[in-house]
């Protein structure tokens, strides 16, 4: 499913009518700044009618009135179309799950077609090659392959497996292959997907922290401004002045900062549309909101950092030995391993243009905890069968295995252990990486060296998150020395060698104390009680459902490095708002200098020398300033909605660049943009 | 070059003022033991309390308003009482009982706004017993509320093993205030009286003086004879200027040339009324600093990770980024009412008069020095003047009143400072908004509630300041005042400003004497000093709790400039956004009339 950031036109039409629904009084006391903005709108109304009643001229009362209804109108239109959007990416959700059957297995063993909405908690459903399964819920049973792009838009398979960290599966998807058995973990409308469905839509939308602090901020401001015109009246009286209530109205609605009031429920919600897009189920928006803090991020190295399994990076000959040798012998010890680290040497050696094929009778040992080793032994008669090229190098047997267990063999055979071999194979450990020697029946030829590869754009995605001011810390069960060269090569902060998984949990609760932030990525069960703990518990949709439950957010692609994505997100949130904050606040200045001198053109000489930008008629004035303060809120809804871009710059740069954009430009935007409106509209009349 | 002089000369003493003012208030063994301990001990245990038990910020709170209770009543009772008293020479008799309540309620809020006239309705008892040993507690107590909120900043005293959440220790406020009594204020005090002295202004409990005129008088009603008082000004006139009090012996105050006679003692007391204020902030720099490497080796020593929310270095940068702040804006105000008063009076426009505005001023000072002390005692709600502010062109008038509004361009001992961080919470809040993280000060997280109380202290000025105005305009006949048309609101407005800041300058012209007048700026003066004091106070004791993060590459640089420029931006912004419909109808209006 493409996750689109377009508007629909479908979205625009809802949202416009969704944003006449909001005027209702109870929807608009939400937002105390746009609610002062309605009441104004309703006593600009009433005085139009009044002087409508009493024959004055009521054409500029009317202006001022419909452009305030509109103020209003724009601001519920952005929460409305920011609500659309939510709802828009909720129904192509929703699409994924309709209508689904499902194979229920009763205790007995017996097996019943049922409505996927009928499914409780707990119980189990077959589900065969080319269904989709019906719930969420954990493989209890077999091994699938499964479609995942109705969910993820990634169309490359994903492998599930009972009793593995990989057992989970998402309602909606599809199985490929394989027949397995699901235990039901959520009730129809009560998995992650419902709740975040909830959640986009807007309709469980709660506050952020932040969000609330500014609400708090924008109201004072607003009682400010309240009061700085409220009491004007009276002092004008003082000398003589009598000021047009209409007037005032206009000032008072171009001083509260509506800009960023009428946008703050928009930049909410497309913070969650956001992370939606990058494939993050967020729980809630506090968890988005908290990841924009967090300053350390724990993860594990294994399928994290690194791709998990070890592969052959490099053949070490001993001294004597060609490269050609210890290649094909190590060829031969592989070719019918079919481990991960086996077929990672085959694959190396073909790249080194190795040819190497199967002697016919080859007999395959397998890796066994008693000898350590694995390789293939030919038969005895197998020296003359025809396969010279391959037995002229191993004789009788070829096997690789760690050091000490290749050692042991290879004294028990008569074979000498070369004094350079030592050397070599703790050279390599030192390195991080694993040394398997090699040995036919001949002598040990040399060493395979095992690493870790370090999965690509791991480092430059831990340098921008250090950028961004987030430590990263590898946990690892390898020792220092192998943890330390990894740690080195993927541009980790810090790392915590030989920790078992359940030491996730101190760790998480020791970095806590001494005040840091902390996201988790995890997928297994013993992840859970350390995702919980975690300020940003992020679980991989893969995982177990105990680990899914456990976090506050869920990636769909399973993809350990989105929490860069997530730190993003958050970190958008709070600087669309604050400097939509300055911008709103700095916009007043050149607000004033319009419509004071307006307020007092008729009573106070001199008062000319404050219209700077020199619009040559007081209502003009006022209705262009008033125009520019509608029309800023709808033309800022796609960066409300984008998000203010961010950059991997220093705290400092940061809200230099934001102070020049938002502030000195919201200063000065306004001169500009109300003096360009002033002069069409005077055109026009 | 007066100006610049006087202005140099008070940095400079700042600097090792300061520095002595942190070692005093860190607790540890100090030098001037010797000499203080002993008799602070005898205090305290003349006024039965504790000095050593540290306290929390409802504890300190509480101390602070219990105080100053009792002592306005003590204060406001002996005013009453003046004629029954001793020490009264003059035969002055009492005081109405607004004018009491206003004139002690004016004292103990540290503003020392004067309704009465000093020497003709004040007796000598009233002035150097009453008044002056306000003028000095009022002072040490803001100093003490000041020193609760930095350290409540911090974390408390007891931050290095506290727990988040675990009530924190912000000090004792008895010995607190009664250091920054006996160690700061009495000592700078006698040196400046003595120094005064030497100038010639009086220091004596001598009845008013009889002096023949010279010159004949010109017509029946002038007297024969003049009543020149006296009595211990000196004393009074140190204490006035050093503890940004502002109230002095005449109602003139330092134009008068008893309480202000030569060139040195005016660049003395211009010097005092920033002296205190500057130094304040390099305390700052030295409690902070202080703090962070205390904790730092307190957790070294018990194995642990700092627990801290700055650095030693980030702890002066922040005092040195508050200085500039300040010197920045205050050396913009005074450089643009020097500038002001350059400029001829409008109203002797075509009159034939040239050179500088001299209306209201004294001619042994000028405009330089008359503007430099408008400016400086505005900023640092002193409010003393040696020129009548209501004379000022309306430039420098702006200049004052934004001062005042401001209220935290070095600002009154304590207050000023505590309204600087108020100032810098609001500028943290926005900034740390634009750079991605929730807001924090040294590592402690400004959240809803701190927001909400901010909220109250944004909004506080203007609803003070602004509805008194409105309402006593409203009703011509509480006005009262001398001028009709936008002077006539300036008057207005700059008595509420005055009082609301505490600041206590008169734009005289005003007949403020009257019931309306006296509580209705009592009230701007309990709202303008307890709320702006405590809330703090509430703010950085429930901040002092929160959990503590380290700071890190991504956390706001408190010292670096372009966070000051933020500052420097919020002030004038917020300030601006504030006021500027009232002061169109003020001395903006005024100006445009005069510029046509």
């Amino acid at each position: 499913m493409n996750h689109s950031m377009q508007i629909s036109a479908g979205a625009v039409r809802t949202a416009s009518l969704d944003a006449w629904r909001k005027l209702a009084p109870m929807q608009a006391i939400k937002s105390p700044v746009m609610f002062v903005v309605w009441v104004g709108t309703l006593w600009s109304f009433a005085m139009t009618v009044q002087r409508l009643l009493q024959d004055q001229p009521y054409g500029f009362a009317l202006c001022c009135s419909l452009i305030l209804l509109f103020t209003v109108w724009f601001a519920n239109f952005a929460e409305a179309i920011a609500e659309a959007r939510g709802r828009d990416q909720a129904a192509s959700l929703k699409a994924t799950r309709r209508d689904l059957t499902a194979t229920l297995r009763n205790k007995a063993g017996q097996l019943t077609q049922v409505n996927a909405s009928t499914l409780k908690q707990g119980d189990v459903v077959v589900v065969e090659p080319g269904q989709l399964i019906p719930a969420d819920g954990e493989i209890v049973q077999g091994v699938a392959s499964i479609n995942e792009s109705a969910l993820t838009g990634e169309s490359a398979p994903v492998l599930r497996e009972a009793g593995t960290d990989h057992s989970g599966v998402i309602a909606g998807t599809k199985l490929l292959s394989g027949r397995i058995e699901v235990q039901v973990t959520a009730e129809s409308g009560h998995s992650f997907l419902d709740k975040m469905i909830r959640l986009v839509e807007g309709t469980q939308r709660q506050k952020t922290p932040n969000e609330l602090a500014l609400t708090v901020l924008l109201a004072a401001l607003t009682l400010v401004f309240l009061l700085a015109v409220a009491t004007l009246p009276s002092m004008a009286e003082f000398v003589g002045i009598k000021l047009d209530p209409l007037l005032l109205i206009a000032l008072l609605v171009c001083l509260i900062p509506t800009t960023i009031a009428g946008l703050l429920p928009a930049i909410g919600i497309a913070g969650m549309n956001r992370a939606l897009a990058a494939n993050l189920i967020a729980k809630s928006g506090k968890a988005v909101e908290v990841a924009g803090d967090i300053d350390t991020l724990l993860l594990d190295k294994t399928g994290t950092i690194t791709f998990g399994d070890r592969q052959a990076t490099a053949f070490l000959p001993l001294p004597g030995v060609t490269q050609t040798e210890l290649v094909r012998v190590a060829v031969l010890s592989s070719l019918q391993d079919p481990t991960p680290e086996g077929k990672s040497v085959v694959k190396l050696a073909r790249e080194l243009g190795d040819i190497t094929e199967l002697p016919q009778a080859a007999e395959f040992v397998p890796f066994s905890a008693e000898t350590r080793l694995s390789g293939l032994r030919l038969p005895a008669e197998g020296a003359d069968s025809g396969q010279g090229f391959a037995s002229s190098y191993i004789s009788s047997f070829a096997y690789k295995g760690a050091s000490d267990a290749i050692c042991r063999f290879a004294l028990s055979q008569g074979l000498a252990v070369p004094q350079a071999l030592e050397g070599i194979v703790s050279k390599v450990a030192q390195q991080g990486a694993t040394p398997l020697v090699v040995v036919s029946a001949k002598r040990i030829l040399g060493v395979i060296q095992l690493s870790d590869v370090i999965k690509p754009g791991v480092a430059e995605r831990f340098a921008k998150l250090r950028a961004l001011g987030v430590r990263t810390v590898m946990v690892t069960g390898d020792n220092p020395i192998t943890a330390g060269a990894i740690a080195a090569v993927a541009g980790v902060d810090d790392f915590v060698a030989e920790a078992r998984p359940e030491d996730k949990l101190a760790l998480i609760r020791a970095e806590q104390a001494k005040g840091h932030l902390v996201a988790m990525v995890g997928d297994g069960t013993n992840d859970a009680p350390a995702l919980a703990q975690a300020d940003v518990g992020l679980a991989m949709n893969s995982g177990t459902q105990a680990a899914k439950d456990a976090g506050n957010m869920v990636d769909l692609d399973s993809d350990p490095t989105k929490l860069l994505a997530v730190v993003e997100v958050g970190k958008q949130l709070l600087i669309t708002r604050g400097a939509l904050t300055t911008f709103s606040l700095a916009n007043d200045v050149a607000k004033y200098f319009v419509i004071i001198p307006a307020v007092f053109a008729a009573s106070m000489p001199g008062i000319g020398l404050l219209n700077l930008m020199q619009l040559p008629d007081p209502q003009i004035a006022v209705i262009s300033a008033l125009i520019f303060n509608a029309v800023i809120i709808p033309l800022l809804i796609p960066l409300a909605l984008k998000g203010v871009k961010i950059r991997a710059i220093s705290a400092e740069n940061l809200l230099r660049n934001n102070l020049l954009i938002y502030g000195l430009g919201g200063l000065l935007l306004p001169f500009v943009a109300i003096k360009l409106i002033d002069l069409g509209l005077n055109w026009m009349l | 070059m007066d100006v610049i002089l006087i202005l140099l000369a008070a940095g400079l003493l700042s600097w090792p003022l300061g520095r002595y003012m942190t070692a005093v208030f860190a607790g540890a063994p100090h030098w001037s033991d010797k000499v203080f301990a002993g008799p602070e001990r005898l205090m305290l245990r003349l006024f039965g309390v504790d000095g050593r038990a540290g306290m929390n910020w409802r504890q300190y709170g509480l101390a602070f308003v219990a105080a100053n209770l009792l002592l306005g009543i003590i204060a406001y009772v002996l005013l009453l009482c003046q004629h029954l008293l001793p020490l009264n020479p003059d035969n002055v008799g009492p005081l109405s009982w607004d004018l009491a309540l206003h004139t002690a309620v004016s004292f103990l809020t540290n503003t020392n706004q004067q309704h009465y006239s000093g020497q003709l309705q004040l007796s000598f008892f009233s002035q150097s017993v009453v008044l002056v040993t306000l003028q000095f507690l009022t002072p040490a107590m803001g100093l003490a509320l000041a020193l609760a909120v930095l350290r409540g900043m911090t974390g408390g005293l007891n931050s290095a093993t506290a727990k988040a959440g675990e009530p924190r220790n912000l000090g004792n406020f008895y010995q607190d205030s009664l250091r920054a009594f006996t160690r700061v204020l009495l000592p700078l005090s006698v040196v400046l009286a003595l120094l005064l002295g030497s100038q010639g202004v009086p220091s004596n409990y001598q009845a008013a003086t009889e002096a023949v005129l010279l010159e004949a008088p010109q017509s029946a009603e002038q007297a024969q004879i003049q009543r020149i008082p006296q009595g211990p000004v000196a004393a009074m006139v140190a204490i006035k200027q050093l503890g940004t009090n502002g109230g002095g012996w005449y109602g003139p105050n330092s134009t008068n040339p008893l309480e202000n006679p030569t060139p040195l003692s005016n660049a003395l007391q211009t010097i005092a009324l920033v002296l205190v204020p500057m130094a304040m902030l390099w305390m700052m720099g030295g409690m902070l600093s202080r703090t962070a490497s205390v904790n730092a080796a307190a957790a070294s020593q018990a194995g642990l990770t700092p627990h801290t929310g700055l650095t030693p270095r980030a702890g002066q940068g922040f005092a040195r980024m508050s200085f500039a702040v300040m010197a920045v804006l205050s050396l913009c105000f005074v450089a643009a009412a020097v500038y002001s008063e350059m400029q001829p009076n409008a109203a002797f426009a075509g009159l034939g008069a040239s050179g500088g505005n001299l209306e209201g001023k004294e001619v042994r000072f000028g405009t330089d020095l008359s503007a430099l002390w408008s400016t400086l005692t505005t900023q640092t709600s002193n409010g003393s003047v040696n020129a009548m502010h209501d004379s000022l062109n309306p430039l420098a008038g702006l200049i004052s009143r934004a001062g005042m509004l401001i209220n935290a361009i070095w600002g009154g001992i304590g207050c000023g400072l505590i309204n600087f961080i108020v100032y810098i919470w609001l500028s943290v809040f926005i900034a740390g908004l634009m750079i991605g993280r929730t807001p924090e000060m040294f590592g402690r997280k400004l959240e809803k509630t701190e927001l909400s109380w901010l909220g109250l202290l944004l909004v506080l000025p203007s609803a003070v300041i602004l509805i008194l105005t409105a309402i006593t305009l409203s009703v011509p006949e509480w006005t009262a005042n001398s001028n009709p048309g936008l002077h006539g609101i300036s008057q207005v407005f700059y008595e509420y400003t005055s009082a609301f800041a505490n600041n206590g300058s008169g734009f005289e012209g005003l007949g403020d004497n009257t019931p309306w007048w006296n509580l209705s700026t009592v009230l701007a003066l309990l709202l303008g000093r307890y709320l702006p004091l405590l809330i703090p106070l509430i703010i950085a004791g429930r901040l002092a709790q929160k959990p503590v993060t380290p700071p890190g590459a991504a956390s706001l640089p408190l010292q670096s400039l372009t966070f000051g420029v933020t500052v420097v931006v919020v002030i004038l912004l917020l300030n601006f956004l504030s006021f500027l419909p009232s002061m169109v109808l003020g001395p903006i209006g005024e100006a445009l009339v005069d510029l046509r």
